[in-house]
């Protein structure tokens, strides 16, 4: 299973190299999804976001996700990868992404791969704007 | 007893963790961490939710809590 999953928090996220670590001789789909720094959030112009993470407890949780998407679809490599530190606009912060023999199973699991991360995984997300910062959901 | 504190929670004690010192009574239970910890500092009950992870796992209100137990506070998540 070990060769099968990719799972990463890094300074930096490199998005070309996830073509490579997808690609499977027996996979004629993959599917990614990238996540990255947006200008606005709720007309409010960003200047960056900055990620802190619970590394230990985070790199055990996205393999546990990476596990559940093997359980559920048939699926021949997954990649979870998430930055940390301070990420301007455009910058990618997440990638994560499937292959599989037929397009169907990849794009659930990916679609599944970054919800449940979003949901379980320790990772936090800092709005800073011009005047002021937020922890992102912290609050109702 | 050592607590590890992230993002807001770091925040709204001051500091990346707390230390319960000797002699002092150490929480027993996941729950009552959580009580101690709302009762000193009013701010954590205004959050979306909280949760503990002892030992890096997601930890229920009734898990009990040992000495060497590593112990985290964790504040809503918010990561992608």
């Amino acid at each position: 299973m070990e060769d099968k999953i990719q799972i990463e928090i890094v300074e930096e996220i490199d998005t070309s190299k996830v073509y490579d670590e997808l690609s499977h001789r027996n996979s004629g789909g993959i599917c990614v999804f990238v996540g990255a720094v947006r200008e606005f959030t709720d007309n409010e112009e960003v200047v960056a976001l900055e990620f802190e993470t619970y590394q230990g407890m985070a790199l055990k949780e996205m393999e546990k996700i990476a596990k559940e998407a093997f359980d559920r679809w048939q699926l021949n490599q997954v990649v979870m990868r998430h930055a940390v530190g301070k990420k301007g606009i455009e910058e990618p912060v997440v990638v994560v992404g499937a292959s599989s023999p037929h397009r169907d199973a990849c794009f659930e699991a990916c679609r599944y791969l970054i919800d449940t991360l979003k949901e379980r995984v320790p990772i936090w997300k800092k709005e800073i704007f011009k005047n002021r910062s937020v922890w992102v959901s912290a609050h109702p | 007893m050592e607590v590890l504190l992230f993002g807001i929670a770091k925040d709204i004690v001051g500091k990346s963790s707390l230390r319960f010192h000797e002699g002092e009574r150490l929480p027993e239970s996941v729950l009552e961490l959580k009580k101690k910890l709302k009762g000193t500092f009013p701010e954590f009950d205004r959050l979306t939710s909280l949760a503990v992870a002892v030992n890096s796992e997601y930890a229920t209100d009734n898990k009990r809590l040992n000495k060497g137990d590593e112990i985290a506070i964790i504040p809503p998540v918010s990561g992608g």
